[in-house]
């Protein structure tokens, strides 16, 4: 199935073209690619994607102690490895029963804010736009870099370039001005990381009960200068952000069902409310509602819940296509009931056992080294396969909608949010409006990622100043002690960089009984589940139209790989997909697309 | 560039040393990708100053790295690795390995990781096949973050895939074409300035302009490796003043809090984690020994007082604690003015505009005097 060599083929009409890349660049962890083109119609028949990795996290820490969960977890990703400990942290605040102490909160939002800021910066302009700048465009649609040369791009005034394709050249790796911009400013803001959280990825300084980092004012005075000194790229970001994606909706119409999805959109919630939080799973609903990003479910544009309690009990792990053998029946339950006395599903993470059970990758079966998470939907009975968005999309999204977040720089309206940063070395004091959009699609996951970093920013201005408040107040109190408990469970939920993330602890003896982290990647790359059920990249990819001008001699399926690239794959939590029609292929043996195969 | 320009113009390169070398990054082992991610954050020297020929007398590098590759992906991207396993690379390549190495004997047919398929079978090929092509074929093989050097968490008891480290997959005794070990770059992830460091070492000495990095026993940069983190972290002299932090709250030594500090070797608390900025128990954060080939188990539980902490703890309590009585008298005395600085009737501050350093009846005057003779 490897179809690493295109074969030469003709665009006859009903004639389709393999076409594969396996690995895929430009994200974190291995993703490969899989597909059957048909030129002819000039769209993809149908699509695999695989991941192969599996590392065995929920394995190897059954009888750890549960104190290093957050510094192991952080192992899981090389990107968003912080936002493993923070929600490890939130997990075993709950199952120790510890109340964190304000200063401590604003110093991980503060962390956590400077995080979204350098992965989505770092990602969006180094690893994403490289699929839109002028070498990429020239190479796979030199008319619409022709048409990007004569036009004016609007938001001139504030980025500096005077035509689209000015900004394209802008993009151009290694060389572009803003590719070695964003380069740096992703320094930047990890060294404003680094000064709440310790080292980037994996903090040193953030613990069950609080953190280390010394609430010196020096520490904000250092934090506080590097934020100041980035706003102009934020601003200009989203111009150039704006610029590009409202040109490709004009230049290629249609564009807009690349990546196209039903609005199924999770979001977990970020940046606690000290004021609120006491991590009791009894006070989940409130302390959940009372985050700086709003947690949520939406499906078709309609807010289904915003309580985090619902959103626990719904998380069911099916399996289906990957290499695994259900524990269903050969295991008793660890939880049964929650605190509040709701039954816990048995296919629940807390309830979970990992029996891997490695074999040959056959698409025909099984090819996956994840399961598929899914949430069960009580008033319907089904499992919808939400995805994130690529993380910052569902974030605004259910923002926006929940109308819940009030605060000087960020506001949620119910339809939109608005975002005030204040003046900069170049710009003025600028007020963004992300508006829901009428798709969830590839170009609006990458738009809203531009807007996201000016959420974060805007937040953090605003963390600042209550920590701020606190240390001239004189409380400089940043981590509360704590004994582990013989027996507890704890669930933490947050907002990793691309989405959705949840981490589920059962303790027993003092020791790790059952320990499951749920981050993003599994929701959007999960292969089909039992039910039939297929994943987020499947929607996504399945009938999509192709827009290269390349035939399938120098294809490089750009259009594809915005898609993927979208949601901001992020793959060491080892996903590994399946994404087609569900038309049953003719099972000869593994491989099933060798390069012998028609 | 390494190359002489004659006279004549002509380009004519060194007698010793290459002009132009590859650098095949795999980080498919069992990894984070965290290693690359922590490349990019180094601006001592900054990977697009390496790609862009900024410093002066390294050769022309081509960087192959799958987050930073401007390819799409696939044979695109795999082009350059394919060209290598087959012995057609025509420079020397630097192979840069990432992520702990499981053992592929133990899954039947499955596989734990894999990078890129077999061109005729469609089978997925395992990090260890390319290991396997790439590393004898390479001029020099550096293994980035503890992972590739020693397992890593990866590796930790009671793990399905039965990692390792490079060394132990390739041996410890092995040699690159260019003559080199395994170059070691522990650290979880890698310090981005440590590892950037040494990468440019290794290329100076690509362009036959420097001797090979001067490696310890567990093939480590001696000059990063060298010191514990005790021995450069700003509250060791808590340590020694017996002054130590009883929870996270505290700014002083963290020895009874889980740092494990004085017996691990890294550079951190010196350095900063980026552009000095952050750090570990410089900064409030316990060390977990994330550099060592002994993590992460004989460091675990981490938030619990290393073993050894006890006996050195008390041992120091008597001395430190005296000295910390006497320092603080002297700090005393250290934080007052002197008398004369006063708004009085007189100045007391010994004010003589004649003083002279010795008096007439001093030998050393007279003997002074002599001296001055013509």
């Amino acid at each position: 199935m490897t179809a690493t060599k295109p074969k030469p083929a003709g665009q006859q009409p009903g004639e389709l073209v393999e076409m594969a890349w396996d690995p895929i660049t430009r994200i974190i962890g291995n993703l490969g690619v899989y597909t059957k083109i048909d030129f002819a119609n000039r769209v993809v028949a149908e699509c695999h994607t695989t991941s192969s990795l599996f590392r065995g996290y929920s394995v190897f820490m059954k009888g750890k102690d549960p104190r290093d969960a957050g510094f192991i977890t952080s192992r899981i990703c090389g990107i968003c490895g912080d936002n493993h400990t923070t929600c490890s942290v939130y997990a075993q605040n709950m199952a120790y029963g510890i109340k964190t102490p304000p200063l401590a909160e604003w110093i991980i939002n503060l962390g956590e804010a400077a995080e979204y800021m350098f992965d989505h910066t770092l990602f969006q302009d180094n690893l994403v736009f490289v699929d839109f700048c002028e070498a990429m465009v020239k190479q796979t649609n030199p008319s619409v870099l022709a048409r990007a040369e004569k036009t004016a791009a609007p938001g001139r005034d504030i980025h500096g370039y005077r035509t689209i394709a000015d900004i394209m050249r802008a993009y151009n790796p290694f060389e572009g001005e803003v590719y070695k911009e964003a380069l740096k400013v992703s320094r930047t803001t990890r060294e404003m990381f680094c000064l709440m959280e310790g080292r980037h990825v994996h903090p040193s300084t953030v613990y069950p009960g609080g953190v280390g980092t010394m609430p010196q004012p020096s520490l904000f005075t250092d934090y506080l200068s590097r934020l100041i000194s980035i706003l102009d790229f934020v601003k200009k970001a989203v111009a150039m952000n704006d610029d590009i994606f409202d040109f490709w909706y004009e230049a290629l119409p249609g564009y807009e069902e690349v990546g196209r999805r039903r609005v199924l959109l999770g979001c977990w919630g970020a940046f606690q409310n000290p004021d609120v939080v006491d991590y009791r799973y009894e006070t989940m609903t409130n302390w959940g509602r009372a985050m700086h990003v709003t947690p949520g479910i939406v499906v078709d544009g309609k807010l289904l819940t915003t309580d985090l309690v619902d959103i626990n009990l719904g998380i069911r792990i099916l399996l289906g296509s990957s290499y695994y053998k259900d524990w269903v029946g050969e295991e008793d339950p660890f939880v049964s009931h929650d605190p509040l006395g709701n039954p816990v599903d048995i296919r629940h993470p807390w309830n979970q056992t990992t029996l891997p059970d490695p074999g040959k990758r056959d698409f025909g079966d099984k090819y996956s080294w994840v399961m598929s998470p899914r949430w069960f939907d009580k008033s319907t009975g089904d499992h919808l396969a939400l995805d994130t968005g690529g993380g910052c999309f569902a974030r605004l999204y259910t923002t926006a909608l929940a109308k819940m977040v009030d605060t000087p720089y960020v506001k949620s309206t119910g339809t939109s949010v608005l975002i005030t940063l204040p003046k900069s070395q170049r710009l003025p004091e600028t007020t963004l409006e992300w508006k829901i959009p009428r798709w969830s699609n590839a170009l609006e996951r990458d738009r809203s990622r531009a807007y996201f970093i000016a959420y974060a920013a805007a937040m953090s201005l605003y963390f600042l100043e209550q920590a701020m408040e606190r240390v001239r107040g004189g409380d400089m109190r940043v981590f509360a002690e704590f004994d582990v408990p013989d027996e507890a469970i704890g669930c933490g939920f947050h907002e990793a960089v691309r989405g959705t993330l949840s981490h589920h602890l059962v303790i027993r003896d003092r020791k790790i009984a059952n320990y499951h982290p749920y981050p993003p990647t599994p929701w959007n790359g999960s292969p089909r589940d039992s039910y039939g059920t297929p994943g987020p990249y499947e929607d996504a990819i399945q009938n999509m139209p192709i827009f290269e001008e390349n035939g399938p001699d120098k294809f490089k399926g750009v259009d594809i790989m915005r898609a993927v690239r979208s949601f901001d794959p992020c793959l060491p939590c080892g996903v590994h997909m399946y994404v087609g029609g569900g038309r049953t292929l003719k099972k000869i043996h593994s491989p099933m697309f060798g390069a012998s195969h028609g | 560039m390494t190359q002489n320009m004659r006279d004549t113009g002509a380009v004519i390169p060194q007698e010793h040393g290459f002009d132009e070398v590859t650098i095949l990054w795999i980080s498919e082992g069992m990894s984070c990708d965290g290693d690359s991610v922590s490349m990019t954050a180094s601006g001592q020297p900054a990977i697009e100053d390496i790609v862009l020929g900024l410093i002066p007398g390294l050769p022309k590098v081509n960087l192959h790295n799958k987050v930073l590759s401007p390819a799409a992906g696939g044979e695109e991207f795999l082009a350059p690795y394919r060209r290598a396993a087959r012995g057609e690379m025509a420079e020397p390549f630097i192979l840069v390995i990432e992520g702990s190495v499981p053992n592929e004997n133990i899954n039947g047919d499955g596989y734990w990781t894999s990078f890129g398929n077999d061109e005729n079978t469609g089978e997925p090929l395992t990090l260890n096949w390319w290991i396997d092509q790439l590393a004898p074929k390479a001029w020099a093989v550096v293994a980035a973050g503890t992972c590739a050097t020693y397992g890593g968490i990866h590796a930790m008891a009671g793990n399905p895939t039965g990692c390792m480290g490079l060394a132990d997959y390739l041996g410890w005794d092995f040699r690159s074409q260019g003559g080199l070990p395994i170059v070691n770059v522990p650290g979880c992830p890698i310090q981005p300035e440590n590892f950037m460091e040494t990468l440019t070492w290794v290329l100076y000495h690509a362009a036959g302009s420097a001797p090979p990095p001067p490696l310890d026993h567990m093939l480590r940069p001696q000059w990063l490796f060298g010191k514990t983190v005790h021995e450069g972290c700003d509250r060791a002299a808590y340590y020694e003043q017996a002054d130590f932090a009883k929870d996270y709250n505290s700014p002083k030594c963290q020895v009874k809090i889980g740092c494990w500090g004085p017996v691990i070797n890294c550079n951190v608390p010196k350095r900063g984690w980026m552009g000095g900025v952050g750090g570990c128990p410089n900064v409030g954060g316990i060390c977990i020994g994330c550099t060592m080939p002994g993590f992460p188990d004989k460091f675990m539980p981490f938030m619990d007082m290393p073993p050894g902490g006890s006996l050195s703890t008390l041992l120091i309590k008597p001395y430190g604690a005296m000295i910390r009585r006497l320092r603080g008298i002297t700090n005393g005395t250290a934080n007052r003015e002197p008398k004369w600085h006063h708004n009085g009737p007189e100045l007391t501050s010994g004010y003589n505009p004649r003083w002279r350093p010795y008096g007439p009846a001093d030998p050393r005057r007279q003997a002074a005097i002599e001296r001055n003779k013509p």
